[in-house]
Parts: C-alpha cells; sequence; structure tokens
C-alpha cells in the first residue's frame, strides 16, 4: 500500500462519515418536508430541530474535509471533476446555501408564515444536494469523468442511468439513516407516539434504500460493467457485509429495538460506500484516472496524513464531547 | 460567452459577501467571552444577558457564514480548475490545517450555543473559548493560502511546469504570510467591535441608555479601540512589505508610473492612460518615505513590468481609490477611538457628545468597507496573476461557458440571504425589545441561564 492509497483510504473515510452524519441530517430535511402542514408537523419537526441543531455544522465539516483532501492531494481529479460536474456542483451549493441559511433563520423565527417558508428552504434543499451529491459519485464512479483536469460530456455526466440510481439512492439512504436516528431522538424525549411515527418512517425507508440498492445492481448491469462486476467480485464481501446489517437492522427496527438498529443502519451505508471505494481501486476516477497518477508530491501526501493525525486526536475527543452532550439533552434549543 | 470576466466577477462577489461575516465568526465569540467572564465574576445580569444574545444571533452569523464559506470552497474547483489542478498540490496545504480549525469551531460552537442552560457556568465559559482559538487559527491558515498566491514558494516544479515537490512549510510560511494574516486577524477584531459597537451606538441615539446597551457599546468598542492603533503599525508594516515583494501593486497602490524617488502620497486622484497623475492632493516625498524611511527612496514604477505584466490602468486607479477608502476610514476611526481613550481616561465614562453616538452609529459600516477596501487592494493589486508571477488569471479559469448563469444565480440567491439575514436579526432584536417592555424577559424561565434543571432532564435521568 504507498502512501496514495493511505490518503485514498482517509479520503474514502471522509465520504463515509459525511454519508452516515452529513446524510442524516440531510434526511431529516427530507422528513421534514413530508410531515405535513404546520398543525400536523409540528410535533415530529420539533424532535428534527433538535436532533439536527446542534450537531449539523461539524457534520457538513466532513464534506469540506473531503473537498480539501481531493483538492491538495489528487489536484488533477478535482479539477476534472468540477469542469465535468459542473452543472450538480453548482446545483449542490446553491443547495447547501438555502438549507443552511433556511435551517439557521427558521429556528429564531416565530410567525408561521416565515417559518413555513424558511421550513420548505431548508427542506427542499435538503433532497436536492443528496440527489446532486449522489449523482457527482455516479458520474465519476461510470468512468464519465476524464483524466487530465479536462471537462467531459457536462449533462450525460450526471444525468445517465448510474448517477440517477446513485441520486436516487442518496436520498433514501439519508432518509433511511434519518429515520433511525429520530427513533432515537424521540424515544430520549419519551415520546411514545414520535418513536411509533418514525420507527414506520425507518422501516419503510431501510426497505425502499435496500429496494434501490439491491435493484441498481441489475439495473445498471448494461451502464456501467466496470462497478458492477467489481461489485459483485472483489467487493462482493462487503457488498454483502451491508446486506446483513441492512437486514438486522430492519429486524431490529421491526422489534422495536431502536437504539441497536442505528449502529446497524450506519454499519449498513457505510460498507456500502465502502463497497463503492474497494470496487474502484486504484482509480480515483474509475477507468480514467488511478490514484498513483493523480497523487501530489510526496511531502504534501504527508503534511495531508499528518493533519489528519492531529484531527483525529483533537476531534475526536470533540466530537465525541458534542454528541455525548447532545445525547444526555445538555445541549437545548432555545 | 467568454467564462473568464464572470468567473472572476462570482469569486469577487461571493467573496465580498462572505468577508463581512468573516469578522463576526472570528472576533465574536471573544466578545461573547469576554460578556459571559464578566457575567460570571460579578454576577452581572446585564453581561449575561448580553453574552446570551450576542450568541444566538452569532449562531445565525456562524451558520449563513459557512455556507457562503463551502461555497467558496466549491468555487475554486467549479470557477478554477486549471489554478487548483496545477497549484493545488501547494495552495492546498494551509486549507488542510484551516479544516481542522473549522472543525474545531463548529463542534465548540455548537456546544456553547446550545449548552446556555444545562452546562455549569465556567465549563460553560470554557467550552467557547475554543471558538475564538479555532477563528484566529482557522484565519491564518485561510489568509497563508491567499498570501501564497501573493507570494508563492515551497515548491519544485519540472520543465513542463509541474509540481514535482513540496515544502509544506515553505508554503504556509511564505513571505506574505506574516504580515497578511497578522493583518486579516488584527481586521477581524477591529471590524467584528465596531460593527457590533455600532448597533448599540445606535439604540443609544434613540434614548435607550440604560447600563445593559452602554455595556453592549463599550465591551466591542474597547476591542475595537485595541485594534485600530495595532492595526495602523500592523498595515504599516504589510504596506512596506508589498512594496518590496509586489512592487507592482504597491506601484498601483501609488500611482506610480515610472521609477522614481521623491514619490509623493496623491490622497484621491487618477492615473490617466497618458501615465499621468490628475487631479488628486500629492504630499510631496510621503510615499518614499514611508517606504524606505527617506524621500530619496526609489519606487518601482507600474512600467518597470511589461504592460501585459502588470494591472490595466482601470485596475490600478481601482487599486489606488481602494486604497486611499481603506486608509481614510481607517484613520478617521482611529480619531473616533482616541476621542473615546481620552474621556474614558479622564472622565471613566463615554463621551456624552451626540456626534460620538452618531460616528459610533456608522463605525461598524466604515469598518466594513475598510475591509472591503483592504481586500481590493490585494486581489486587485495582483492582477492580471492568479499566482504571481507564475499564472494568468484566465489560464487558472474554467472552460465551462456557462459560468454567466451560476453568477445571475449567486446574485439572486445572496440577495435574498443577505435581506433576509437583516430582517430576521431585526426581528430577533425587535422581539426582544418588546419582551422587555413587557417586562417579562427576567421571569421568563426559558432565558435563564445555568437555571434550575428542567424537568426533561430529571426524567431522562431517571430513564
Amino acid at each position: 500500500m504507498t502512501l496514495a492509497d493511505v490518503i485514498a483510504v482517509i479520503l474514502l473515510a471522509g465520504v463515509i462519515l459525511y454519508a452516515i452524519f452529513g446524510g442524516a441530517d440531510f434526511g431529516a430535511g427530507f422528513w421534514d418536508l413530508t410531515a405535513g402542514g404546520a398543525a400536523r408537523g409540528a410535533k415530529p419537526r420539533l424532535v428534527i430541530e433538535e436532533s439536527i441543531g446542534p450537531v449539523w455544522e461539524a457534520n457538513h465539516v466532513w464534506l469540506i474535509f473531503c473537498l480539501v483532501v481531493i483538492w491538495t492531494c489528487f489536484s488533477e481529479a478535482f479539477a476534472s471533476i468540477t469542469l465535468t460536474l459542473f452543472v450538480p456542483l453548482s446545483l449542490a451549493a446553491a443547495g447547501i446555501v438555502l438549507r443552511g441559511s433556511g435551517f439557521a433563520f427558521r429556528k429564531v423565527v416565530v410567525r408561521t408564515r416565515y417559518r413555513r417558508l424558511f421550513g420548505g428552504a431548508f427542506a427542499l434543499s435538503s433532497i436536492i444536494v443528496p440527489f446532486c451529491l449522489g449523482a457527482v459519485a455516479g458520474g465519476i464512479a461510470s468512468g464519465r469523468v476524464p483524466a487530465g483536469g479536462t471537462t467531459g460530456d457536462l449533462w450525460d455526466s450526471w444525468l445517465n442511468p448510474t448517477s440517477l440510481v446513485g441520486g436516487v439512492l442518496a436520498i433514501a439512504v439519508c432518509a433511511y439513516l434519518s429515520a433511525v436516528f429520530l427513533v432515537s431522538d424521540a424515544h430520549r424525549l419519551s415520546d411514545q407516539g414520535l418513536v411509533e411515527y418514525f420507527r414506520r418512517r425507518a422501516i419503510a425507508a431501510a426497505i425502499g434504500a435496500g429496494v434501490i440498492a439491491t435493484s441498481g445492481i441489475f439495473l445498471l448491469r448494461n451502464d456501467n460493467r466496470f462497478l458492477i462486476d467489481r461489485l459483485l467480485g472483489r467487493a462482493l464481501p462487503v457488498v454483502l457485509l451491508s446486506m446483513v446489517l441492512g437486514v438486522v437492522g430492519l429486524v431490529l427496527l421491526v422489534r422495536g429495538a431502536a437504539t441497536w438498529a442505528r449502529f446497524l443502519a450506519i454499519g449498513a451505508v457505510g460498507s456500502i460506500v465502502a463497497a463503492w471505494g474497494v470496487a474502484q481501486y486504484p482509480y480515483i476516477l474509475a477507468e480514467t484516472l488511478k490514484i498513483e497518477t493523480a497523487a501530489a508530491p510526496d511531502a504534501t501526501l504527508w503534511t495531508v496524513l499528518i493533519v489528519f493525525l492531529v484531527a483525529v486526536v483533537v476531534l475526536v475527543p470533540s466530537l465525541g464531547l458534542l454528541y455525548v452532550l447532545d445525547q444526555r439533552s445538555l445541549l437545548d434549543v432555545e | 460567452m467568454d467564462p473568464v470576466p464572470w468567473a472572476r466577477a462570482q469569486m469577487a462577489f461571493t467573496l465580498a459577501v462572505h468577508i463581512v461575516l468573516v469578522p463576526l465568526g472570528v472576533s465574536w465569540a471573544a466578545m461573547t467571552l469576554i460578556a459571559n467572564y464578566r457575567a460570571i465574576k460579578n454576577n452581572d445580569a446585564d453581561a449575561m444577558r448580553l453574552a446570551q444574545r450576542w450568541s444566538k444571533v452569532m449562531a445565525v452569523t456562524f451558520a449563513v457564514g459557512a455556507v457562503t464559506g463551502t461555497v467558496l470552497t466549491f468555487e475554486f474547483g467549479l470557477l478554477w480548475p486549471q489554478f487548483m489542478s496545477q497549484w493545488g498540490d501547494a495552495f492546498g496545504i494551509p486549507f488542510a490545517i484551516e479544516g481542522l480549525f473549522f472543525f474545531t469551531e463548529a463542534i465548540f460552537i455548537a456546544i456553547y450555543l446550545y449548552g446556555w442552560k444545562r452546562l455549569r457556568p465556567w465549563p460553560h465559559f470554557w467550552s467557547g473559548v475554543p471558538i475564538a482559538v479555532a477563528g484566529i487559527g482557522g484565519s491564518f491558515a485561510v489568509v497563508a493560502a491567499n498570501s501564497w498566491m501573493n507570494q508563492p514558494a515551497g515548491f519544485t516544479l519540472d520543465a513542463a511546469g509541474k509540481i514535482v515537490d513540496v515544502d509544506p512549510l515553505g508554503v504556509i510560511f511564505n513571505q506574505a504570510t506574516p504580515y497578511e494574516t497578522t493583518h486579516m486577524i488584527v481586521a477581524a477584531y477591529l471590524v467584528g467591535g465596531f460593527m457590533v459597537a455600532s448597533v448599540y451606538a445606535f439604540a443609544m441615539l434613540r434614548g435607550r441608555t440604560e447600563r445593559y446597551y452602554r455595556l453592549g457599546f463599550i465591551i466591542p468598542f474597547t476591542v475595537a479601540a485595541i485594534a485600530t492603533p495595532v492595526q495602523m503599525v500592523v498595515g504599516d508594516f504589510a504596506a512596506r512589505s508589498v512594496f518590496h515583494d509586489q512592487p507592482v501593486k504597491f506601484a498601483a497602490m501609488e500611482l506610480v508610473d515610472q521609477n522614481a524617488t521623491d514619490v509623493p502620497e496623491t490622497l484621491g486622484g487618477y492615473l490617466g492612460s497618458d501615465g499621468e497623475v490628475h487631479l488628486g492632493v500629492p504630499i510631496p516625498g510621503l510615499a518614499s518615505l514611508l517606504s524606505g524611511f527617506s524621500t530619496s527612496t526609489e519606487i518601482d514604477g507600474l512600467d518597470s513590468v511589461p504592460a501585459s505584466d502588470r494591472p490595466t490602468v482601470s485596475q490600478v486607479n481601482t487599486v489606488h481609490l481602494a486604497w486611499d477608502v481603506m486608509v481614510g476610514l481607517a484613520t478617521a476611526l482611529l480619531a473616533l477611538v482616541i476621542w473615546f481613550a481620552f474621556v474614558w481616561w479622564r472622565k471613566r465614562a463615554l463621551p456624552r457628545s451626540k456626534w460620538f453616538l452618531r460616528f459610533g452609529a456608522i463605525s461598524g459600516i466604515a469598518a466594513v468597507i475598510a475591509l472591503e477596501a483592504g481586500w481590493v487592494v490585494t486581489e486587485v493589486g495582483r492582477q492580471p496573476w492568479i499566482v504571481y508571477d507564475y499564472m494568468r488569471v484566465e489560464d487558472g479559469a474554467t472552460t465551462n461557458s456557462g459560468v454567466w448563469i451560476t453568477f445571475l444565480g449567486v446574485v439572486v440567491l445572496y440577495a435574498a440571504v443577505v435581506v433576509t439575514l437583516i430582517i430576521v436579526l431585526r426581528g430577533m432584536a425587535q422581539r426582544w425589545r418588546a419582551a422587555e417592555l413587557a417586562g417579562d424577559e427576567d421571569i421568563d424561565p426559558h432565558d435563564t441561564p445555568y437555571g434550575p434543571r428542567s424537568h426533561r432532564e430529571r426524567e431522562t435521568e431517571r430513564v
């Protein structure tokens, strides 16, 4: 394993962490959007607000982390990605602005009309952003991003079968993760009605995500031989792991053991993203650019590795503190 | 359509919006902590109320700052892919470090903002300290990256111009890092201080002169008052360093067309296409004196490099105007600070003059304009280079012709966000004011910090 491989693994870890924690926040927006009118949706929305309020900004930093690692360590890939996937990335950036400011504004206004407006901006963009990022992943994974800091097809690169499956799967996965997390949050608030509310949604989303992921493998056989062959080849153990974790998590959800279901959901989502990475190795851009070729000089890679290790030492305890305080309800909205 | 001018416009616009939120992100936490410290130490209810409210407003401005910062991250690729492709190996390093600080900031800001009610007073106070530290560290790293564009260093190129080796410390601590980073960090405290203080000066002008408002003015204004004279010294040092490191930028700032000694400091005025300075008030020999401590100091003119390697005449005039605006406003702010300091020294009280409050009320806007002008000097003064002497802006830009669409989209989106932000913040202030007038502020249990543990939590503990 070369140094560049190590950095690629760190990048993949960043993508996984963003998919899990950022994903759960996006999913919360999905449930916010589908919670119904102001009166009916008030209670679920309150849980959603309390649950993601303190953590969404920290979770969002994983995206910045991924971008910085790509542009510093694999700058050629970064240029190709941003040139080719210009449209979905621009949409995602706009969505991120709407989402963050919409959420922050909604929390501090009182009138229903404004809460609805900002809440709408927050919730709608919570669907647009994961779709776009999923489509970006699909474009990269299906070999549609050329090497050499050049522009591929501006439209086909993200409006293709793999990207569409990627985008829809991202929305479903976010909704799934979030619903499972929200079951625990509702549980903490000792609101049985809401526990049940989110549990039903978690089950539906789990089945939805599972169906999309599984059928995706068959749907994409023709579009993306490279990835599918490898997902069913080298990455098959990881794919199976994800499926087993997903199914066990679903059983636990059905039986009402939400706390454990949460860890299994994290495992299922984490391993499906990891499977993508395993399948695509040694390419940073599937079929077009290898990790080794795109890698920056060793001194840069070492610097990023050292910063990452410092980050682990500093940030893991800090994040742990944040999550523990959050889980113990020591952090409070208003 | 040619994407280059649109890409430049979009980058300039998004940076100009983001930079207004930066001082708040960097220095407001420190000011809030000062209020918080006084509140706990002296059992000061006014200071406590300030700290709490500031942190609530900070939550909103930090969120908007975080997302507008994310847009900039995207734009490095969306607008400048070739720049990143060629220089990311070196230029990216400071950003990796910045990510570390930003992460720390985001974590502790959450703990601090959401910890008011249930954490104990001193642990809660300490949870805010990393925000202030990370703000300074993060500014250092980001501005170090900008410094690198002005003074690229710490890399080895092969014959094809590709980076083959990197010296990370050489990148981070390039020639421009010491003065640029210091200048911006002090600016964050200066601008943030005046911005917050001006809100309370405005309130006092409206007749709200209770201790709460005075304190709300004095804490940030004192922070700004300390930062302002420091900034004059740092700025003077920075200008002299630019004279040595980036002579063409300096020539643009001072409107020097041809190499000359005894160069005047021209206030106002513009450079004509004939190479002559028109209008303006020249102070004889001052530019030479300030740059080399002697009027015989020779300053390189714009002519010292080929026309294609220096800013255009209109860019030169933009730089010079921005330079004058920055120095002029900073000098005016310094005068205001001296007024404040003198009266405080003699009477231990705020100046009683309405004019002091009027100037105080516009000091925030003046400071923001000075900040924007400073960045115009740095960025426009570097033209036509994106990496000084190594890469031109047009060579770093995207080839996607649709940038004009994203530019228009971003303008509409940001306009909506900024207008909403202002309305929302005003709404919060009005609500607080209404609650105060109704007199229910202090008995509202929801706003009592460090209050008795709530029913819900006791229940959680039982479970």
